[in-house]
């Protein structure tokens, strides 16, 4: 009888633990299939930022119904809201963001731990795959959907040696909206 | 934290690359569905692992599956399971009336043909769970009217 109230007292922390392990571990099951199916890194790389870009642009729908932000000035507010609202939201942490170019279009985040790596390892020879690039392509697909382009790349990854996980966005232009041109009648 | 968007969207990303990558351009529907069996397998024997960490000892193979059904069930699809039968000689039908996956289609009959690639990766995650649980077992879904799913658990005796 004790350890069944035992069992029942730890759900709820189960529950909240494997919510994310469940995103993690689902996704090193297809980062390990995308390695059987691919022969090299860089394929590999660009599939996991094409389909991050497909969930970017379906996420950032979630992300303007649950979370209650309306447009941006700049893009730095643009950069404190992915860091402090979405990532929090989504993974759970807060990147810092750092690293400003002097004319404000190019900025890093800073990932102090990176959830979706918790249980993983690279082997040697896959020295060039950028685990996490499913992030990159979410970012971008994301903010294209919001008019905006960027670029999105990491340059540092915890996975390989380095110290932090960054991540570095760069600003290329607004995209304008086509709308379908409307005609007037004049007479 | 971490919502439940990010995992739906993952699985239909999952989905969609395994029926259109060319390397599964054998478009043998059967091969895909294995596929995604396979990787459902290897993530509900690394959850389980994690989730029964600290949990007391299981009393036998119903025990198991009540944990399945409950705090498996829960954790992953953040409900339980709405009914469980069992004919006592290791078949199991776990109900799902309002089944997480199958959310994003519309209800009724029109995509049932569908069903079966929404539901492959949640049979390998149920299989690997148990499998971790040292339980071996063959576990096959089937969808009548969606988003309610069945889940037949089929116990291997050794």
């Amino acid at each position: 009888m004790q350890k069944q109230v035992d069992r029942n007292k730890s759900n709820k922390e189960i529950q909240t633990l494997s919510n994310s392990e469940l995103f993690t571990l689902t996704y090193g099951a297809l980062v390990t299939q995308l390695c059987k199916d691919y022969e090299n890194d860089e394929e590999v790389n660009k599939q996991l930022d094409k389909m991050g870009y497909n969930i970017g642009v379906r996420l950032i729908e979630d992300f303007l119904a649950r979370s209650t932000i309306g447009r941006c000035q700049d893009f730095r507010e643009t950069a404190d809201v992915i860091a402090k609202v979405a990532f929090k939201m989504y993974l759970g942490i807060t990147p810092s963001v750092t690293n400003w170019s002097p004319a404000g279009d190019e900025f890093s985040l800073i990932l102090e731990n990176n959830p979706l790596v918790d249980f993983v390892e690279l082997p040697d020879n896959h020295s060039t795959l950028i685990y996490s690039n499913l992030l990159c392509g979410v970012l971008r697909g994301a903010l294209e959907m919001v008019q905006m382009a960027v670029d999105v790349k990491f340059v540092q990854d915890t996975l390989r040696g380095d110290n932090v996980t960054e991540i570095r966005m760069k600003f290329i232009k607004r995209i304008e909206e086509n709308l379908p041109f409307a005609l007037h009648r004049i007479c | 934290m971490a919502d439940e968007a990010p995992f739906q969207l993952l699985h239909s990303e999952l989905i969609h690359y395994i029926y259109q990558s060319e390397h599964g351009a054998d478009t043998d529907n059967a091969r895909n569905i294995t596929k995604l069996e396979a990787m459902g397998f290897r993530v509900g024997q690394g959850l389980m692992e994690r989730l029964t960490k600290d949990t007391a000892r299981f009393k036998d193979e119903l025990d198991v599956m009540k944990f399945i059904c409950k705090d498996f069930w829960t954790c992953v699809f953040k409900k339980q399971i709405d009914n469980l039968r069992t004919n006592h000689q290791g078949i199991y039908v776990l109900q799902d009336n309002k089944f997480r996956l199958l959310g994003s289609l519309s209800a009724g009959k029109q995509y049932l043909e569908h069903a079966p690639k929404f539901l492959a990766f949640s049979c390998g995650l149920v299989r690997g769970a148990l499998c971790s649980l040292g339980v071996r077992s063959i576990v096959t879904a089937e969808a009548a009217v969606m988003p309610a799913c069945k889940f037949q658990v089929m116990i291997q005796k050794s």
